[in-house]
């Protein structure tokens, strides 16, 4: 028992400084002080500079003609279009080549990572191999490479390899036959909608009818078989109403088709190769992480091996890989912007390369091109915690 | 506690005085270029015969020569010049924000440049136009049949704009293959990934001699826009504009003038009234742009007369081999032309 | 009944499972399947290497000054080792490149005692290569003092540079980022949100965005007549990128300590800064170290970007070179030899991590 000391007698009170809640206050108010004198100093500067130097600003530059050629759209383009257009135009390549990127990086970055430990000693080998040369070189030396290889390996237009005479190689790009779409087409697209709507209803049906009575039908291949039947069956019954409009050579370069042009091929190589070497170790650990118990006992229950890794494996690896396979996505998407040094016509190199240059309007170009990557990182953060909230582990 | 927090105010207010203050400074450029004691320089990221380090990594060409030129003005000496290599999309703002005081990189004279992006041009030391550079094997003899062709260009430059305008006027097509570097852009024409490089006329022979085969490219004739190539310099400060503009008329005036850098010091006892206002014999015609009366004899004495620099960098004498044409004085038919000193 | 009363000797194991045949029954032939996959791996080695080895050793051309020594079947190195002095000390003059030597000399052997967890004095060394190094470095490189002659920075670049972007970077990252995963932490509303704000931002863009700011833009937030060093504004982008990556790993350290620590230094009656200095970083640190070469590692790959500002790293010389008249057509060779520097440095810092995690697996692993 303790000896309870002479009542005090209350001090002075102590200062304000000792006290933890005021301290914090004060603390906050000084740095949004320091925080927005930092900012007005800035600001008063840059109002200065530009005053002084008779700087143009403001986004009204966004309506003028830009008057330059992109050599890669996906929307109308010309050199009449505006500079705002030229923006739009970027802002697509980089999602295009962010979005092939991701799709490819993930197929090679799991057959790596699963090849990684795999029994066979030769393929492991191979794979970690794959997974040490290509994360330890930087990507922009790996994007020079694709670039010069792949142009260094391909013949002049006037001597492509070609496919059937339809589709074309050259240094200049790939050439695929362009569908031109014909009156009655539409009806394909929307058999193509029904489908998926009749397949996800059909998985639903079957999910609650497995649940209810044990019995189930196999759902995936009856709705691979409706998407992709379904809409075969209508172009045929409609006497297939597409025309081919198929590359040929005229003058110099191959006119007509799609063309993929070889920057873009060096960059989604080099994209999908450097980023797929991450993932393999992301999906590799996300594997490990699973402890080999939980294996041993889904086969005890005599699970076959297939369900074993459907229902026991690679949902509690996603939960381990999906988190740093998001940020992985996030980098793809931002290492695209090293399309500039190649002359891929995305956002950086379009709109804040050439655009900058002619209206020489830096801050407002910048802004926007920062502001167009920081909305693409949050929309991608929030759809992968979204879905990695869907897949968590359900605890009370 | 309280005499630390004391001390702490009085620090940050000093520092917060000490940063106000220096936004005070003057923007007076040719003080801060005798302060620094060096005229900073944007020059291109190594093009012969216009600016380009040399074996002995010293800057060499038509546009170094400037950059020399108005160093020879304020400073008597020509190599008191720090030069920064700027590629085409930094160019301007590396002039705006005053990481370099004059910008000699054949920047081509446009209004736009001239009015919105706060800068002004002192001058032309290079007519050009843009041309057309193709391999000889396609067998193409006027750029009005390349309709189809890729185009390799570099990125930010007028040359953008006017191919672009040229293929739109005359109904036909083309593919701009777009590079950030000139190096580049010829890596892609060598490459083969364009038909055609495409650039300033004078580039074009610059470049074309970095080529591993320059003979088997040839230049098309068709010069298809005006490119006044010369220093650009910033707005807001008319006396260094004026010093620039007249380091270059300098050098005209003492062509026409005949004075070169080996006769410039007998020239100095010249009766001449022009050759001796040039040469700071007769008045201090530096005097109203902060000079001394020596600027001009400077210049010359140091970097030679405008043929001189002409025939070294990019003319007969030099690997380029580019005619004098319209880039001659206007007394030989050309329509280089100085005002006079007076 | 015989009772054996000695051990019987360990019998070999079957000669079915122990050599190199049953090692290669086991792990390359075990089954139809993988005998396919062996068979396509060893088809795949075969048609990958044998190009490579003979462009690369067999064909290649070693000595020689110019490009008519090379044969032109092969790999010509003679084009690196003709520029080798360029690709390492970048434009430095080639009179004074012993300073640039001792300062490597310094760094490896501060490294060295760093990395080898037999040296004692560890904390004073690492104190020196954090704060003292970088001082003696810059003195020495930049001259002006001590009757050295001044090498702008401009004259900078190659590995030197590549070196020099990224060991500045982290050192003047990691204070910034300690600051803010605290920041992150805090339960003063205000700073957790600024430090969530400006790690995010920076995260989020991309580290080219960045650098054209750091060289276009700041001029322009700078007062009229202050102009920054092109290499300094260079790697104000790249600490200000790397500060908010390194927040991130600090953070992470820092949620692996229990919070029965900080309690308890608090029960002892410390303040703040003494529970984070002295009890939680301290411990906090040494998870943190694998992380910190991660993100080292990262940034040493980054710094090749600076080349699209116009600054000439290992790779931007490499590039620059590829385009001198007298040596064109080289660029393989250019390309594999930067791919190579990068590579070991980076191979071999991974290496160093992954030892050092298995190492520090201990503790405080939950």
């Amino acid at each position: 028992m303790s000896v309870r000391p002479k009542a005090h007698t209350l001090g002075p009170k102590p200062p304000f400084w000792r006290d933890r809640a005021k301290r914090a206050l004060l603390f906050q108010v000084l740095l949004i002080a320091a925080v927005a004198a930092f900012l007005l100093y800035i600001i008063g500067n840059t109002q200065d500079n530009l005053a002084a130097r008779g700087i143009t600003t403001g986004f009204g530059f966004l309506d003028r003609t830009a008057g330059f050629g992109i050599g890669q759209s996906l929307i109308e383009y010309s050199s009449q279009s505006t500079y705002g257009r030229t923006f739009v135009v970027g802002l697509l390549n980089t999602l295009l080549v962010s979005a092939l990127g991701v799709i490819a990086a993930t197929i090679i970055g799991f057959i790596v990572g699963i090849a990684r430990l795999s029994p066979n000693w030769l393929i492991a080998r191979l794979a970690s191999g794959y997974i040490e040369i290509f994360r330890n070189i930087p990507l922009l030396l790996q994007i020079f490479f694709w670039y010069f290889a792949v142009l260094r390996a391909m013949p002049a237009a006037r001597d492509s390899y070609s496919l059937g005479e339809v589709i074309f190689l050259n240094v200049r790009g790939l050439y695929l036959p362009e569908p031109l779409f014909e009156s009655g087409f539409g009806l394909i697209p929307l058999t193509f909608v029904v489908a998926i709507v009749a397949s996800i209803a059909l998985v639903i049906w079957n999910k609650r009818r497995h649940e209810a009575t044990g019995k189930r039908l196999p759902a995936g291949w009856i709705s691979l078989a409706l998407i992709l039947g379904l809409p075969m069956l209508v172009l045929v019954a409609t006497g297939v109403p597409v025309t081919w409009d198929v590359p040929e050579l005229r003058g110099f370069n191959f006119r007509g088709g799609i063309t993929i042009i070889p920057e873009f091929l060096a960059l989604w190589l080099a994209l999908s190769i450097y980023t797929a070497s991450f993932i393999a170790e992301i999906v590799r650990s996300g594997i490990q992480a699973i402890p080999h118990g939980q294996t041993e006992a889904a086969q005890a229950l005599s699970l076959p091996q297939k369900l074993v890794l459907r229902l026991v494996v690679v949902p509690q690896a996603l939960r381990v890989i999906i988190p740093p396979l998001t940020s992985q996505y996030l980098n793809l998407i931002k290492n695209s912007s090293l399309a500039t040094a190649i002359g891929y016509p995305d956002l950086v190199s379009v709109f804040a390369g050439t655009t900058l240059n002619q209206t020489g309007q830096a801050i407002e170009v910048i802004s926007m091109t920062m502001a167009v990557y920081l909305i693409i990182s949050l929309l991608v953060s929030m759809f992968m915690n979204w879905f990695n909230a869907r897949v968590a582990l359900v605890e009370r | 506690m309280r005499d630390n927090k004391n001390k702490w105010l009085l620090v940050t207010s000093a520092a917060v005085l000490a940063l106000g203050t220096a936004s005070l400074a003057s923007a007076n450029t040719l003080q801060n270029t005798i302060q620094r004691g060096a005229v900073q320089c944007g020059v291109s990221d190594g093009l012969p015969g216009f600016s380009a380090p040399d074996d002995q990594g010293e800057w060499q060409g038509l546009d170094v020569d400037v950059c020399r030129a108005v160093a020879a003005a304020v400073f008597g000496d020509a190599d008191a010049v720090r030069y920064i290599s700027l590629n085409a999309v930094e160019r301007f703002t590396a002039l705006q924000s005053g990481e370099v005081d004059v910008l000699s990189r054949n920047t081509t004279w446009t209004t736009t440049r001239d009015t919105t992006l706060g800068l002004n041009f002192t001058g032309v030391t290079f007519y050009d136009g843009i041309g057309f550079m193709i391999n000889r094997d396609l067998g193409v003899s006027s750029a009005l049949d390349l309709d189809g062709a890729a185009i390799c260009v570099q990125s930010g430059t007028t040359t953008e704009l006017n191919v672009a305008d040229y293929f739109r006027a005359n109904g036909m097509e083309f593919d701009p293959i777009v590079f950030d570097t000139s190096e580049q852009t010829v890596g892609g024409y060598e490459a083969g990934r364009c038909d055609v490089l495409t650039s300033d006329t004078s580039q074009l022979a610059a470049l074309r001699i970095q080529l591993s085969d320059p003979d088997q490219s040839v230049i098309l004739p068709e010069i298809i826009s005006k490119e006044p190539l010369g220093p650009v310099v910033r707005q807001g400060d008319d006396q260094w504009f004026n010093i620039v503009k007249w380091s270059l008329f300098a050098m005209l005036n003492a062509e026409e003038m005949g004075i070169t850098q080996e006769n410039v010091d007998e020239m100095r006892n010249s009766d001449d009234p022009d050759i001796a206002r040039l040469l700071g014999q007769d008045g201090n015609y530096g005097e109203g742009m902060g000079l001394d009366a020596n600027w001009a004899y400077n210049i010359i004495s140091q970097v030679g007369n405008y043929g001189e620099s002409f025939e070294r960098n990019v003319g007969m004498g030099s690997p380029l081999q580019i005619e004098r044409g319209i880039n001659a004085l206007w007394t030989n038919g050309g329509i280089q032309y100085a005002p006079p000193i007076r | 009944m015989t009772v054996q009363h000695k051990m019987i000797e360990a019998r070999p194991a079957p000669g079915n499972t122990v050599g190199p045949i049953a090692w290669l029954r086991i792990n390359l032939f075990s089954g139809p399947v993988n005998t396919v996959f062996t068979l396509l791996g060893l088809y795949l080695l075969y048609v990958l290497l044998t190009p490579t080895i003979q462009w690369a050793f067999i064909n290649a051309d070693w000595v020689g000054t110019s490009r008519d020594d090379c044969s032109r079947e092969g790999a010509c190195w003679v084009f690196v080792n003709a520029r080798l002095t360029q690709f390492i000390y970048g434009l430095y003059p080639r009179t004074e490149l012993w300073r640039v030597n001792i300062v490597f000399a310094t760094f490896a052997v501060l490294i060295a005692w760093l990395a080898i967890p037999r040296l004692p004095l560890k904390r004073w060394v690492a104190l020196a290569t954090l704060v003292a190094f970088p001082v003696f470095a810059f003195f020495l490189l930049y001259g002006g003092y001590f009757g050295l002659r001044v090498v702008e920075t401009h004259r900078w670049g190659g590995l030197m540079l590549t070196l020099i972007l990224a060991v500045v970077g982290m050192v003047a990252a990691l204070p910034i980022g300690i600051l803010l995963a605290l920041g992150r932490r805090s339960q003063m509303p205000i700073v957790k949100s600024f430090c969530v704000v400006f790690i995010e931002f920076w995260r989020g863009v991309p580290l080219i965005t960045i650098l054209f700011m750091a060289s276009v833009m700041l001029p322009l937030f700078l007062p009229t007549g202050v102009s920054v060093d092109r290499l300094v504004r260079a790697l104000i982008g790249i600490t200000l990128f790397q500060s908010a990556y390194m927040a991130e790993v600090i953070r992470g350290g820092l949620q692996a300590i229990p919070r029965g620590q900080e309690e308890a230094a608090a029960a002892l009656g410390m303040g703040y800064w003494m529970r984070m200095g002295l009890i939680v970083l301290p411990q906090a640190l040494k998870m943190m170290i694998p992380g910190i070469v991660n993100t080292f590692i990262s940034l040493f790959k980054d710094t090749t970007l600076v080349m699209i500002i116009g600054l000439f790293d290992l790779l931007g010389i490499v590039q620059a070179a590829l385009s001198d008249s007298r040596w064109l057509g080289f660029a393989l060779e250019g390309y594999v030899f930067a791919a190579f520097m990068f590579w070991i440095f980076c191979f071999s810092m991974s290496r160093y991590s992954q030892y050092l995690e298995r190492k520090l697996h201990t503790g405080h692993k939950r």
